[in-house]
């Protein structure tokens, strides 16, 4: 079976003394950064991505993957322990996980945090290996405008689930998109918003963005607040592992969270976020009255948690056959892969098959590494959160200042990111969501290079869109979805689901 | 009139005002190629839009994003000024100690580290930006700032190896 033949030169390439140390390292210090508050998967992997310049293309790729699910799971750790999330994924991990935690469960919350992924990273894995060939062939056909379309789809479908008005939010990814115009423009070579200064011709660097505005956004306004607020409950922390009662719980959710995130992770624009908030609506949902939802029930960390590493699992998929980084860390990715001298999209199947299969084996290397340094470690990590907050956000700032300046050697990406800190402040303020924004700026160029081959192929035919089957089958999906939450039956539960949050 | 939501107002402000400025810097690029002589794009808006999309210049894509995001925005606005909400959304006060006080530390930071290395910049980085919480004893901040230093020179200089002075540039 191909399958298993592909698996077995994957696992070929994984277990090699050599690769396994890499991903060691890689989850070791992807979960070390994750787990400071505030730095999420892409700031570590922006920060570490140098350590891996003299690697060769599959260990490099190896260790970011490590780096990416160490990061993940320290981003978890931070959500329940301290109620900040390292990221966007693991925000509705915080709600029920953070309760646990101040019930002394933290160790309960923990460890089903990491079970439940390590199961999710095993579902993810196979899938993998069995729709991206598949999916490689279906990319072949993939013309400019089918290509715009899925990018359209991915962007409608990141921000439906997320909270808040949806109005809002897709006008984030439009000022994304626009964000992203800041460059020279590929097809005719003229410099576009750099207002002569030379750095903005290559545009922005997404790190800076995020930095800006996830990062600092994040400590000034945790500092704006007032103290109480940012408490820490690590005193009391009681037994690590989950009691029988709590697997029982958990159990389902984390089978219904994997097959969520599965499905929807596959989708370009923030799979993993997609899938942790659709995962806590389910749950919530399912359990309707037994649930406490809210107080500290072990199905909203277990559901989210695997949804989201599954999704994070399956984000892979469009990145590895279509070239298209679904999220930051994969354009981080795709930005690793293209200084390795590799062109990602459909052909690195057949041109690399030790790569590709390698680096989809040491995913499942990855994970499993991941439950056996967590488990023992989650003691310690709860130590490492004692330090008060007032040694923390100095130490979070000095980080990301590094983490920027180190992307190009350049402080003029630290001065951008100043501009930022004040924008994400006022993002912040607004209550408009910066993570469509991201997305937009990510998927910027890509949509507009598409877009206008798409055309150029027409001849200007706008209808080139809904004409050509598979693309106008993705417009109708994100007509769809649009249509679908703005159902005033709909819009209803959705914005109960996020009020209760 | 009234604002209805304090917070969706000010967003559509802001959507509005930046969609504008990208539409008018959009003007200064290519739309597409000029309208060849007895065309009937010359003549017809129709005809000339569909002449532009094919063979879309560099102007073209912003200028339909700005476009949108003015929609959008004003949509946004419309609605802030129409649609009630709790307690009328107000944005409320502004951390503006905090916000001046990381801002200008990331400010200086970009400023000191090439001129004066690792060393002098991540402590003065550390002191500055720790003003920017309720609490500060200088002892505390000082120890701070030296483990940071050490750990700093640990992580990215000896053990990433990333190219960023330690000490500060006249000490050659």
């Amino acid at each position: 079976m191909d399958l298993i033949h592909n698996l077995g030169i994957g696992f070929g390439v994984a277990f090699t003394v050599q690769n396994l140390l890499y991903a060691f390292f890689g989850c070791m210090l992807g979960t070390l950064i994750g787990v400071l508050p505030g730095i999420g998967p892409t700031a570590t992997i922006a920060m570490l991505l140098p350590t891996t310049y003299a690697l060769d293309a599959t260990p490099a790729l190896i260790m970011l993957a490590g780096i990416y699910y160490g990061a993940q799971y320290g981003g978890s750790t931070t959500a329940i322990l301290i109620n900040v999330p390292g990221e966007s994924s693991s925000v509705v991990t915080a709600i029920d996980g953070y309760q646990m935690a101040r019930q002394g469960r933290a160790g309960a919350a923990l460890a089903t945090a990491a079970l439940g992924s390590f199961f999710a990273g095993c579902v993810g894995t196979i899938i993998i290996a069995a729709f991206a060939p598949p999916l490689t062939e279906l990319a072949f056909k993939f013309g400019p405008a089918e290509y715009f379309s899925l990018m359209v789809l991915g962007l409608i479908g990141a921000v439906v689930l997320a909270s808040g008005s949806l109005l809002k939010a897709i006008s984030m990814i439009i000022l994304g998109l626009l964000l992203a115009q800041i460059n020279t423009d590929v097809i005719s070579g003229t410099a576009r918003y750099s207002f002569d200064i030379p750095q903005l011709t290559d545009g922005i660097g997404f790190v800076v963005i995020a930095m800006g505005l996830f990062g600092f956004g994040e400590i000034i306004s945790n500092l704006g607040r007032p103290a109480e607020h940012r408490e820490v409950f690590t005193s009391k922390v009681k037994g690590l592992w989950p009691t029988k009662d709590d697997f029982q719980r958990a159990w389902p959710a984390v089978v219904r969270g994997t097959s969520l995130g599965s499905l929807l992770g596959v989708l370009p624009g923030g799979g993993a976020l997609l899938s942790s908030f659709a995962s806590y609506t389910l749950e919530k949902k399912l359990a309707g009255a037994s649930g406490n939802f809210g107080k500290g029930d072990i199905r909203g960390v277990a559901g989210p948690e695997s949804a989201n590493n599954a999704g994070a699992q399956t984000s892979f998929v469009p990145m590895l056959t279509l070239g298209i980084p679904p999220n930051p860390v994969m354009a981080l990715m795709v930005g690793a892969m293209t200084i390795k001298g590799i062109q990602p999209g459909p052909q690195v199947m057949t041109s690399n098959p030790q790569l590709f299969w390698g680096l989809i084996a040491s995913m499942w290397v990855g994970n499993a590494m991941l439950v056996i340094l967590n488990l023992p470690l989650i003691g310690m990590w709860i130590k490492l959160l004692t330090v008060p907050y007032r040694f923390l956000f100095p130490a979070i700032t000095l980080f990301c200042c590094i983490g920027v300046y180190s992307l190009n050697n350049s402080n003029f990406d630290v001065f951008m990111t100043a501009i930022f800190a004040f924008v994400g402040y006022a993002f912040y303020k607004l209550s408009v969501e910066p993570a469509p924004l991201l997305l937009g700026f990510i998927l910027g160029p890509m949509m507009e290079e598409n877009l206008r081959r798409a055309l150029l192929l027409s001849r200007g035919d706008w209808g080139t869109f809904v004409t050509r089957p598979l693309s106008s089958g993705l417009l109708i999906a994100s007509a769809l979805l649009i249509v679908i939450v703005t159902l005033p039956s709909i819009r209803q539960k959705r914005e109960v689901a996020f009020s209760e949050e | 009139m009234k604002i209805k939501s304090e917070r969706d107002f000010w967003s559509g402000i802001m959507f509005v005002v930046v969609g504008v400025i990208f539409a008018v810097g959009a003007t200064n690029y290519s739309m597409g190629p000029a309208c060849p002589p007895n065309d009937p794009c010359a003549a017809n808006l129709w005809a000339r839009m569909s002449q532009l999309s094919a063979h879309p210049g560099a102007g073209y894509f912003p200028l339909g994003l700005s476009v949108l995001l003015v929609l959008l925005g004003a949509v946004v606005l419309f609605k802030s000024l129409t649609i009630e909400s709790v307690g009328g959304d107000p944005i409320g006060g502004f951390a503006w100690r905090p916000l001046a006080i990381i801002v200008g530390a990331i400010v200086l930071f970009g400023f000191m580290l090439e001129r004066f290395g690792l060393a002098l910049t991540v402590p003065v980085l550390i002191i500055i930006s720790s003003l920017a919480g309720d609490e500060f004893h200088w002892k505390g901040v000082l120890l701070n700032a030296i483990v940071l230093t050490f750990f700093s020179w640990l992580v990215f200089i000896a053990g990433l190896k990333l190219t960023i002075p330690l000490w500060p540039a006249f000490f050659g």
